[in-house]
């Protein structure tokens, strides 16, 4: 996974925090402190109740593999192929991400695996999120 | 029930289909406008409303020459035009207008006049799903399907079938862009595109477009075909970004825009005799026939399986061929209306027998969008 070629993020003022929690080895989330809500991606204001009263806080890293597919075209930045996963956080939300230390194939990918949290540098400035096999992998 | 306020009296596609490489998108949106316009009798003299998706309402009102009451550029996706239908049917029936134009081109495959596809905008998506490495919607529109078949306990098998049987349906229609007989072995032969997906399971690459002539449900009849009665419509949206979709499983666009299109005709899944879902890809018509209330969730793919979408089948489903075998420009969901005109008219290549009330349910983005349009040939 080549870093120059990969498509980097580029924060905005809503979505700073997330990527400030990346590079600092957080992956936060953000929770409505009215109702309670915990959400993903980043805005804000609650999607479930509309509060603009929100707390942003390092989640546990912890997920289980929701779904993927295993990429066989060429794209930047990624050799032979490569999943792209949907993964569930403990605290609800889902986001995609691409799993680490473990084979792309679905013999290794089994839906509902346990996953933990791992950062890619990309740039000094962006940290990836990405997510492999709990425990620190195969 | 609510009275009929709209009907399609013109309807035709572009007069090539396929690879179109001396066209531009915007002249296949105009190619396809005259001939709708002259499968109803009009001139673009006559037209006082115009929608489109993939190309401005300014440029169609500029190159016809129409000097619109009405414009509707939404643009949502493949299913854009179920709910310029749908708004035009609301136009008409506020008197905003009494004939509308609804057209779409689109250079897919010779990419002639056409930009990139997808572009580097500053939206969520370049964020939150772009560094993982989607290569447009084959790696998108894809991604919820193994939950599904995990949950469902759907097999790759009948997933392929989905293709296998579209095709069969591809093979009496001469316009289809494909039409050899496949088998399952076939499709899981093919090449490996994203995992489950081989690129059987998706839909083609080709330019064409479509057009739509609408009027009032009480001028219908003065036109030179059976007139096309709107008898429901519906519309929604879900998420730019398919990581948030509510349930990888089912489509909550889906599920509300047939929800309101199947009561506004006042129609059970029962009562449908036709029915086109938009198979960018062979799970869509999974989620089609469940989020529309034909299946119960789970049970889509057995149904296809056991022939009932099939030629002879008990519900015939995309008998053009669909995206998968007939064509696919990028956004397919005005071929899926065209082909419900002709199977209501009774113009079908593959005509089934006794249609009519056909569905016409397209979705827009990677499970973003949704359209349903429900049309008939008789007053209810």
């Amino acid at each position: 996974m080549d870093r120059p070629t990969r498509m980097v993020p580029r924060p905005t003022p809503d979505t700073q925090h997330y990527w400030d929690g990346a590079r600092a080895g957080e992956l936060r989330l953000q929770r409505c402190d009215a109702c309670g809500h915990v959400y993903f991606p980043p805005r804000p204001f609650c999607p479930a109740c509309a509060g603009r009263e929100v707390s942003v806080f390092a989640a546990s890293g912890r997920a289980t593999l929701a779904s993927y597919v295993i990429n066989h075209r060429p794209a930047p930045g990624f050799d032979g192929p490569y999943a792209i996963a949907l993964v569930d956080l403990e605290e609800g939300p889902r986001m995609m991400t691409n799993i680490v230390d473990c084979e792309q194939t679905p013999e290794a990918l089994q839906l509902d695996m346990a996953l933990e949290v791992t950062f890619l540098e990309l740039t000094d400035e962006i940290h990836l999120p990405v997510f492999r096999p709990a425990g620190g992998g195969a | 029930m609510r009275p009929v306020s709209a009907a399609i009296v013109g309807s035709a596609e572009t007069t090539e289909l396929g690879k179109i490489p001396d066209m531009s998108g915007t002249q296949l949106h105009c190619d396809a406008a005259l001939n709708a316009l002259a499968d109803a009798g009009l001139t673009p003299a006559d037209v006082d409303g115009i929608a489109c998706a993939g190309e401005s309402p300014t440029t169609l009102a500029l190159l016809l020459g129409i000097t619109p009451d009405w414009v509707d550029g939404t643009q949502v996706g493949g299913c854009s035009f179920m709910l310029h239908v749908r708004h035009a049917a609301a136009a008409i029936a506020a008197g905003h207008c009494s004939t509308v134009l609804i057209t779409h081109g689109q250079s897919g495959r010779s990419r002639v006049g056409m930009g990139g596809w997808g572009g580097a905008g500053a939206g969520l998506n370049v964020q939150f799903e772009l560094p993982y490495g989607p290569v447009g919607p084959p790696t998108l529109f894809t991604l919820p399907v193994l939950r599904y078949m995990k949950t469902h306990g759907v097999t790759e098998e009948q997933l392929a079938m989905v293709a296998v049987v579209q095709r069969e349906w591809a093979g009496m229609n001469p316009r289809a862009y494909v039409r050899d007989p496949i088998t399952v072995d076939d499709v899981l032969d093919s090449p490996m595109v994203a995992w489950p997906f081989r690129k059987l399971m998706c839909c083609l690459v080709t330019d064409g477009g479509g057009a739509l002539v609408l009027t009032a449900g009480e001028r219908a009849g003065d036109f030179p075909h059976r007139p096309v009665y709107v008898l429901g419509t519906g519309e929604s949206v879900e998420t730019p970004l398919v990581s948030q979709m509510d349930d990888l499983t089912t489509s909550k666009a889906f599920r509300v825009s047939g929800r309101q299109a199947f009561a506004e005709a006042g129609i059970t899944p029962a009562d449908v005799d036709h029915l086109m879902i938009y198979d960018a890809f062979a799970h869509l018509p999974l989620y089609g026939l469940e989020d529309l209330g034909f299946c119960a969730p789970g049970e889509a793919a057995g149904f296809i399986w056991e022939r009932n979408t099939a030629p002879g089948g008990r519900l015939p489903l995309n008998t053009n061929g669909g995206g998968l075998s007939y064509t696919h420009t990028g956004m397919y969901g005005m071929f899926a209306i065209q082909e419900s005109v002709r199977q209501v008219r009774g113009q079908a290549p593959a005509q089934v027998d006794g249609v009519t009330i056909s569905v016409a349910h397209g979705v827009g983005g990677m499970f973003s969008a949704a359209g349903t349009v429900v049309l008939g040939n008789q007053l209810p």
